[in-house]
């Protein structure tokens, strides 16, 4: 049996969730004695090689200049031929929005289903038994795939990827068969800010609310940011309020976070934004209201001003870190 | 245009969900029941689309009775007619899909939008499902979108650190991400006259889950920590915990 785990690059470099995905899937191979496949499109062959770091015995390397770009049919069709020959009933992707955009068409094309956004994966009696998060994480569901096909995806930033050991992947060229009609829906380019952290893959970000209480006041937010190496990200109210891009909007309508640290500053922390954190490893909430219910899931607070605080936490943090 | 818009009938946000007796499902007692908060975009886009060309618009939900009220809020913004597949037995997406499918297979819908994601189960996973089953293309989490005269699509997606432009054609399945238009609320008049628009009902053909819930629980309750201090001389103190007692810097 094969588990086979599509990992993912930009401009070739290859994901951190990628790695997680392939150590998430070989910690449950022993039990399933099965063997970890990754396939890679697009990168180098050093890349595919390197995967074998994190669990692969082999990558399916995909170096089609056409799918360099994401388009969901050719890839479907790509992962299908791949899936097939080599035996594997069971595809592993990160939830990113590349793997969320796939999973659902590649479980229906392999007759199978999705669990989707998974955050932890165990083995009961011979099959996977996966956990996820729904209702914005207000529960969690323990569930089982009854299809002989079977597709998970996995939340970016829960499963550890580990250090790479050193070990490399059989690396093996694949060339997919794939009409025009496969490339219908594509992707034509991406723009992404350079040197900006998405808060969905970082492991630390500073947030900001209303209590901010304008947009000039984000250098604040940016600045403590800049010294912890972290993403910024801001509550809904200041988002509506068209202060900071929706991109950066964490909460159940925004993007669902599991940082190390996630420093709120100026937020209430109302049950929609909580949704979207409150699984982050450490919360630091500064507010200068000391009821608000940020503290009830902080791990650490300081009640005061965030105009006084957050400098003196940024001129803090520097001269500790030593830079 | 004949335009189709999923919508599903969801838990307000703020909700505190309890398990159910069942231990697989939430417990319904005192839940005040929404329109998905992403599906309002996709009727939107959906009124607009048919403002622009002309056509009809008609919003579709699978579920047990209760989700005609959803189905009439949608109708309420300005939908002109509703279909309601009638199941009083819960499915997981597949099987949801699977039904919306095969009711809207011989309908000949030019769009099928769908919002990016339900937020009771959090699957972000009709609009793929769908299209894959109806063997039309799938354009996910659009904040943006133009649909052109001959028919082909501009869509902007967000993607991690930035945007994805992504081109299609029509007839296809697009979801919508917040940020692609401002809702409209209903009017006293579109609620009046959502109470005589017409809603057909039909009957799924069976269907046995193929994802099989074991069990729901709540996650591990977070206890509220310390507050370090007050004010900025707190923050001393807090590097020196961050560092040595959480150990994330
Ligand atoms: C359907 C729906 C979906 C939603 N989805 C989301 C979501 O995804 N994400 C989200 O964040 N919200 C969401 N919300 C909104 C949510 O209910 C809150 O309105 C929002 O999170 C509040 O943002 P805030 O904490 O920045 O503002 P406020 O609630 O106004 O809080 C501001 C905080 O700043 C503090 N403050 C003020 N001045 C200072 C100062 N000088 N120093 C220190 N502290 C100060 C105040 O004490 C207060 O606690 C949603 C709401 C609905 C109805
Ligand atoms: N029961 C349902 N009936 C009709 N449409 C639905 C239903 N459930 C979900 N949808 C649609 O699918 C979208 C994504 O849902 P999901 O994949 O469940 O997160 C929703 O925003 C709706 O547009």
């Amino acid at each position: 049996m094969n588990i086979l785990v599509i990992t993912e690059q930009r401009d070739g470099k290859v994901k951190k969730a990628s790695y997680e995905a392939i150590r998430a899937a070989k910690n449950v191979a022993g039990e399933l004695n099965a063997d970890v496949t990754a396939v890679l499109f697009g990168a180098d062959e050093a890349a595919a090689k390197a995967m074998g770091g994190y669990g692969a015995a082999k990558t399916v390397h995909v170096a089609d200049e056409k799918l360099n770009l994401y388009s969901n049919g050719a890839y479907v069709k790509s992962v299908v031929q791949i899936a097939e020959k080599e035996g594997a009933d069971i595809v592993m992707l990160p939830a990113t929005a590349l793997g969320k955009d796939l999973a659902p068409r590649l479980a229906v094309r392999m007759d199978g289903a999705l669990a989707p956004d998974v955050t932890e994966l165990s083995v009961d009696d011979g099959d996977i038994v996966a956990l996820r998060p729904v209702y914005a994480g207000k529960a969690l569901i323990k569930v089982k795939v009854t299809s002989l096909k079977k597709v998970f995806s996995l939340r970016p930033n829960v499963f550890s990827a580990g250090e790479a050991d050193g070990a490399e992947a059989q690396v093996e060229a694949f060339s997919p068969q794939l009409d025009d009609a496969d490339f219908v829906t594509k992707s034509t380019g991406t723009s992404i800010a350079s040197g900006k952290l998405d808060v969905a893959e970082a492991t630390a970000i500073v947030s900001g609310g209303r209590g901010l209480q304008a947009p000039e006041n984000w250098n604040l937010i940016e600045d403590l940011a800049s010294a912890l190496g972290a993403a910024t990200g801001a509550s809904r109210a200041v988002v509506d309020a068209g202060w900071r891009p929706h991109a950066e909007q964490v909460g159940q309508t925004g993007k669902t976070v599991s940082p190390n640290l996630y420093v709120a500053c100026g937020i209430s922390g109302a049950i929609q934004h909580l949704a979207g954190m409150s699984s982050s490893k450490v919360i630091v909430a500064i507010n200068k209201d000391k009821d608000a219910p940020i503290f009830q899931v902080a791990d650490y607070g300081i009640v005061g001003d965030v105009f006084e605080v957050v400098p003196a936490l940024t001129d803090e943090l520097k001269s500790f870190l030593g830079n | 245009m004949n335009i189709f818009v999923c919508v599903s009938h969801v838990p307000d946000t703020t909700t505190k969900v309890q398990v159910g007796e069942d231990g697989k499902s939430i417990d319904p007692s005192g839940v005040t029941w929404i329109l998905n908060p992403y599906d309002e975009y996709a009727v939107e886009a959906a009124l607009q689309l048919k403002e622009a060309r002309e056509g009809e618009v008609t919003v579709v939900c699978f579920g047990p009775d209760a989700v005609k009220e959803t189905i009439r809020k949608g109708l309420a913004m300005g939908a002109d007619k509703g279909l309601h597949i009638k199941s009083d037995q819960p499915r997981d997406s597949f099987g949801t899909a699977k039904a919306l499918a095969e009711t809207l297979k011989d309908r000949e819908a030019d769009v099928i939008f769908c919002g990016r994601q339900s937020i009771d189960y959090d699957g972000w996973q009709m609009a793929g499902l769908l299209g894959e089953m109806l063997d039309l293309p799938s354009v996910t989490v659009a904040s943006k979108l133009e649909i052109k005269e001959d028919g082909s699509i501009e869509a902007e997606r967000e993607i991690e650190g930035g945007m994805e432009t992504v081109v299609s054609k029509l007839p296809a399945v697009i979801s919508a991400q917040k940020g692609l238009n401002d809702p409209r609320y209903p009017k006293l008049q579109g609620i009046m006259q959502a109470k005589r628009k017409p809603i057909e009902d039909v009957e799924p053909s069976p269907y046995k889950n193929r994802v099989e819930v074991l069990e729901m629980s709540k996650p591990p309750v977070k206890s509220a920590g310390k507050i370090v201090g007050e004010g900025p001389d707190a923050v001393k103190e807090l590097v020196k915990l961050l560092h040595e007692e959480a150990k994330v810097i």
